[in-house]
């Protein structure tokens, strides 16, 4: 089904507050039944033949922060980037399983990842401005896309959205490469929001920066939430209980393969709302992770 | 003072750590070895420079530019040449630039990783190792004969951009490899195609390395003498190839060059041989100059 940028920048009203919610006040209410963007089926995802991820099925819901979170090497960040088929970028990368965006397996033949891409933006773990001005990082995106109407409007926009505008606003025209680390990231958020996405991507956004550029990122996540799907991926468990709605721990495991050979790969271990990960998980890995018993 | 340690026990201490003799007089004769092979180098280069001055620089002046070659030593000029080489400067660029900087694109971002690929690229880097002599055969074979060019501009043009094309290919590809993965991934994620990215981030990232490459690529083809000589440049010529007789006959610096140190008189040889070197020294320097500068001024740190 063809799907056009019109179509999904008229998006439903949030649902209401109904069913479980949250119980800590900071999470505002999460439905059990939120709409779902994403549903991952089967995915599994190989490098040359090491197959980094196994077998992941969950959902996404729509307007909620999910925080995928494990050890390291245990494929979080690979299974994002299967969110909006960046993998393709990676020679020797391979697919399996079914990624439905709103009902429309991604790595379906007839699906263009450019298209996906202009959909489902990605924030990377390091700041990575364009080398030109701050004004033209933002611009870059609505320029190829022929959003050209109102650029400076919406250059303004978006950077009052990242919360950047007030440090910004008087060297628009100067390099990005002048900012903070912090300011950097949120110029990549800003960046991302300017094409008007569905879904923003986050692949460990704050490890590369101080405690309080990182406090300034959460907020903005929190405030983004409203208009986005936000899907983070986190080293930082404290992180994922601050910010996220729900979390899904991953971890590595070591099964023999079909042709008994063991393998390491990674897997689900468990998804739920954040607070019932964090407060009463089912899985005694989750627990012995989020304690600090190992990872 | 009361400060603790008495001066005698400091002055031990500096003795302990001071440089064992026999090690500093190594460094130092280690050192002085490559500071006179530096030395050498340029010494070499200097004394040339001091000769060529010498000789040729009473030679230069105003008219030694605007005159056509001329059988009188003290008439001779360098009109045809100057405007040969410059016309010359021009087309090459204009053919070698588009071409090296579009192969450097397919190659380094869209090439498929398979065995033509391959197979190009080592081409394309013992290319750049091929004598220039080889290419002038070429170009006289190609353009001359087979094209029907004849002996004229377009001919040498064409030869000169043959020869450089490797050379700009690789360092253009070399340019655009130092543009980090994350900037194509930025923009990328953003929904741009690898089309639009090649050309609004990548290509514009990379075109100070690019450019760089291309003006010294293009210093060594205004340099030449085999190639174009055997491509058919003419040694002597009264007329200017400003604006572009494409199919004219021309010449070029060197080559008129190495027509004044052919001839038997001393006026020639040395004279007006000196005078258009130091022309063409000159030329040159501006050009790898602009090079250095260029490659300063628009040095991106990442």
């Amino acid at each position: 089904m063809p799907w056009t940028p019109a179509e999904a920048s008229v998006r439903p009203p949030a649902p209401a507050p109904e069913g479980r919610t949250s119980p800590t006040a900071a999470h505002h209410g999460v439905s059990v039944d939120a709409q779902r963007v994403f549903e991952l089926e089967n995915v599994s995802v190989a490098y040359g033949g090491n197959i980094a991820v196994r077998d992941v099925t969950m959902p996404i819901h729509r307007n909620e922060i999910t925080a995928l979170i494990g050890p390291s090497g245990c494929g979080k960040s690979t299974l994002l980037r299967c969110l909006n088929r960046m993998n393709d970028l990676i020679p020797g990368a391979r697919v399996d399983g079914a990624v439905r965006y709103h009902g429309i397996n991604l790595y379906d033949k007839g699906v263009d990842p450019v298209e996906v891409r202009r959909r489902i933006g990605m924030v990377f773990q390091k700041p990575n401005p364009f080398p030109k001005s701050i004004y033209e990082n933002i611009a870059f995106g609505p320029k190829v896309l022929g959003m050209k109407d109102n650029l400076d409007d919406r250059v303004e926009t978006c950077l009052r959205r990242a919360a950047l505008w007030e440090e910004v606003k008087q060297k628009l025209h100067s390099s990005a490469y002048g900012l903070s680390g912090g300011q950097q990231q949120r110029l990549c958020i800003a960046r991302a929001i300017a094409v008007n996405p569905d879904v923003i991507l986050m692949d460990e956004p704050c490890s590369a920066l101080d405690p309080i550029a990182t406090a300034r990122i959460e907020d903005l996540m929190r405030e983004l939430e409203d208009e986005y799907t936000i899907v983070i991926v986190t080293h930082n468990m404290q992180q994922a209980a601050r910010v996220s709605d729900r979390t899904a721990f991953m971890t590595t495991d070591v099964e023999p393969d079909e042709d008994g050979k063991d393998k390491r790969s990674g897997r689900l271990v468990e998804y739920d709302l954040t607070d019932k990960i964090f407060k009463n998980p089912g899985d005694r890995r989750t627990e012995d992770y989020i304690s600090g018993r190992f990872g | 003072m009361g400060l603790g340690t008495p001066a005698s026990s400091v002055e031990t201490a500096v003795q302990a750590l001071a440089t064992p003799k026999r090690r500093g007089a190594r460094e130092r004769v280690f050192a002085v070895v490559l500071l006179s092979a530096t030395v050498v180098s340029v010494l070499v280069l200097g004394v040339l420079i001091a000769d060529v001055l010498m000789d040729g620089l009473g030679r230069i002046n105003g008219e030694f530019f605007t005159s056509y070659a001329s059988r009188r030593a003290e008439r001779t000029g360098i009109r045809a040449g100057l405007t040969g080489s410059l016309s010359l400067l021009v087309m090459v660029a204009a053919m070698a630039f588009p071409l090296g900087v579009a192969a450097a694109l397919y190659l380094e971002e869209f090439a498929p990783d398979n065995r033509l690929t391959r197979v190009l690229e080592a081409n394309i880097a013992n290319l750049a190792g091929v004598p220039s002599v080889v290419y002038g055969l070429l170009g006289a074979a190609v353009f001359v004969y087979l094209f029907e060019f004849g002996r004229s501009l377009l001919t040498g043009a064409f030869t000169l951009a043959l020869l450089i094309l490797p050379v700009v290919i690789v360092a253009s590809r070399e340019a655009l490899r130092a543009v980090p993965r994350a900037i194509r991934d930025g923009g990328l994620a953003l929904g741009a195609t690898p089309l639009q990215v090649a050309w609004r981030q990548t290509v514009p990232s990379a075109l100070p390395g690019i450019l760089t490459g291309t003006i010294l690529a293009l210093s060594r083809a205004v340099g030449e003498t085999a190639p174009i000589l055997v491509a058919g440049a003419v040694l002597f010529r009264r007329s200017d190839n400003v604006p572009w007789g494409f199919f004219d006959a021309f010449t070029a610096l060197p080559i008129q060059i190495y027509d004044f140190v052919s001839r038997p008189q001393e006026a020639f040889r040395v004279e007006a041989a000196a005078a258009a070197i130091i022309v063409l020294l000159a030329v040159l320097l501006v050009m790898n100059s602009a090079a250095i500068v260029l490659r300063n001024r628009y040095a991106r740190r990442w």
